[in-house]
């Protein structure tokens, strides 16, 4: 019966499959699972803007909305109905085909990166071998949306908000990458269904995933940064910066097209937390021994709303940086660290077992990290500002 | 050490988020449509006319004399005097306005019509729930929606309120004294005409 639960939607497949002519299955059966992560993403893209504007309103020590059904929770609907009566505007002198394509582009992409996230045991869409660099290939032609929009509207703001963008993500892909490289070096895999597997075993009741070392630590904290600036949300929301640039690359964009851009940035943001629990929080397996009779997908799509949550608790407690700022931090902190991470987890792969290796890495981690704060304090204007001329 | 600083933000919006569900003083907004906060005394918004006793069009303190209309800086006020004339508060018969429009869509709140006004006839209200369907009609308020008790004056401006009550009731007495001295100066002087002529005739 647990079984049965834990494999449900895979089962459920089965039995409609069934129904039909051998030669048909194939492609229903890739259909029926695209048309599931097409319903259920903007499903739950609806449930995070309302978490989003109560917990924010919560933060600021505000109601949130609290008119539209008990509590405000059928504000999502009242959203989209505004945006889908709302009229589509196009700017007479913008590029229409880009202009149209870019928030197409956008979700197209978005949407694509779940293609190979695992999302329960045996749930994963596609089992790529390299569904893992599938992914960041597919996640990196989001700039391309993003340059497209700014692009193609003919505004400023627009142009200023997707270079800004395009400088950003590029900057940060590669700490978002480099990141994610030691969990390969750990697993020799590129799969994620694989990384998935190898985390799911345990020891004492305790499960193996990769936070719980030192490097996976590390790495997961730098993703955890890399995974923000790489989604456009506060505190590195400068792509769309509303006190400077009205709203950055999608300025020019009205009614449904703004959804769609509203939308592609929540999907980023949930398969990047989708990406980040398969890589270091174990995907869908379970935090305890004792807890693994819980279906499998409930452990995925739990682990991705917890990171939302945190992304909503982050962006109501920091403000923006600016863009030197940003730059400076991609560049001179958090790149040098995950080299240095990568140096460690190769130091733990070939030290063996024991806690010798616990304690060489997570010193070596500490003082790096120390070392780094205090040089970013003093010469790379990471620290608190210096006012010359105010007070 | 670097990343202090973001571990004691977010215990305070967290200290925030939690507190906001617990204490009710935390949470400042006031759920406007069902809970009102009472307008401060100096609250100002469009003018209106006063009117003393119970008839509105009886009562109407104002005697069309047409200097609001002339000083309003946007000329949303259209006045049109009144062939015939009807006494005012002193019993002195004065001309009244058969029309008074006040356009609330061109109106700029400056209360220069208060303060040109003689006879105390318009005043600032604080209705501010002043939206319609109809923004040319609609907001086009003539004498009858501009007309409001000396009561209702007295509710939303109290301290000023009394003041030109006492005024007007200075004023009153001033002009009911003048018609007395003036009556009784017309009674001595009949009487003493009557008295020369009873002398004359004698």
């Amino acid at each position: 019966m647990i079984e049965q639960l834990d494999q449900i939607f895979v089962l459920l497949l089965h039995w409609i499959l069934a129904w039909l002519p051998a030669a048909l299955r194939p492609v229903t059966g890739v259909i029926i699972n695209v048309a599931t992560i097409v319903c259920v993403f903007p499903a739950l893209f609806a449930i995070c803007v309302l978490l989003e504007r109560k917990g924010l309103g919560r933060i600021q020590n505000r109601y949130g909305p609290n008119r539209v059904g008990p509590y405000g929770v059928l504000q999502p609907i009242a959203d989209g109905i505004k945006s889908l009566t709302k009229e589509d505007i196009v700017p007479l002198s913008a590029d229409a085909v880009v202009h149209f394509l870019a928030p197409v582009v956008l979700v197209v992409a978005a949407f694509l990166g779940f293609a190979v996230l695992p999302m329960g045991r045996n749930m994963a869409l596609v089992d790529m071998d390299a569904s893992l660099l599938f992914y960041f290939a597919i996640g990196a032609s989001t700039e391309l949306s993003v340059f497209m929009a700014g692009w193609s509207s003919r505004n400023k703001y627009s142009l200023l908000g997707a270079m800004r963008a395009v400088a950003q993500m590029i900057s940060y892909e590669v700490p978002l990458l480099m990141s994610s490289v030691v969990v390969v070096m750990m697993t020799g895999s590129l799969s994620l269904v694989k990384i998935v597997e190898v985390q799911n075993q345990y020891t004492y009741g305790l499960p193996h995933w990769y936070i719980f070392t030192p490097w996976g630590f590390a790495a997961f904290v730098l993703y955890a940064i890399a995974g923000t600036a790489e989604t456009n949300r506060s505190p590195f929301d400068l792509p769309e910066g509303e006190s400077e640039l009205v709203a950055g690359y999608f300025t020019e964009y009205s009614g449904f097209k703004f959804a769609l851009f509203f939308l592609g940035e929540y999907l980023a943001m949930l398969s990047i937390s989708g990406l980040g629990a398969t890589l270091f929080l174990g995907g869908w397996s379970a935090p305890f021994a004792f807890l693994t009779w819980v279906p499998s997908w409930i452990w995925f799509f739990g682990k991705m709303m917890l990171s939302i949550l945190v992304f909503i608790w982050v962006r109501g407690t920091l403000p923006r940086l600016r863009q030197d700022q940003l730059m400076n931090f991609a560049w001179k902190f958090v790149l040098p660290l995950t080299l240095v991470n990568l140096f460690v987890a190769a130091l733990w792969r070939f030290m063996g077992e024991g806690w010798m290796r616990w304690a060489v890495c997570s010193a070596i981690l500490a003082v790096i990290y120390a070392f780094m704060c205090r040089v970013g304090m003093r010469r790379e204007h990471l620290g608190p500002r210096e006012y010359r001329y105010a007070e | 050490m670097l990343g202090e600083g973001l571990i004691k933000g977010l215990a305070e919006t967290a200290r925030n988020f939690v507190g906001s569900y617990f204490s009710a003083e935390r949470l400042t907004t006031v759920q406007y449509p069902e809970e009102r906060i009472a307008p401060f005394e100096a609250t100002r918004d469009f003018p209106f006319l006063v009117y003393d006793g119970d008839d509105w069009e009886a009562g109407l303190r104002c005697t069309s004399c047409q200097i609001c209309e002339k000083e309003c800086p946007p000329k949303c006020i259209y006045i049109e005097k009144s062939k015939d004339k009807k006494p005012d508060y002193t019993g002195r018969p004065q001309f009244y306005p058969v029309r008074f429009d006040i356009d609330i869509s061109v109106c700029m709140s400056c209360q220069i019509c208060v303060e040109v006004c003689p006879f105390e006839s318009i005043k600032m209200d604080t209705e501010f729930e002043l939206s319609t369907t109809d923004r040319f009609g609609g907001l086009l308020h003539d004498r009858k929606q501009l007309a409001k008790s000396n009561e209702h004056y007295h509710k939303i401006h109290p301290t000023e309120a009394a003041e030109v009550d006492a005024r007007l009731a200075a004023e009153k007495a001033k002009a009911e004294a003048k018609a007395k001295a003036a009556a009784d100066a017309a009674k001595a002087k009949a009487v003493a005409v009557a008295a020369a002529q009873a002398g004359e005739g004698a």
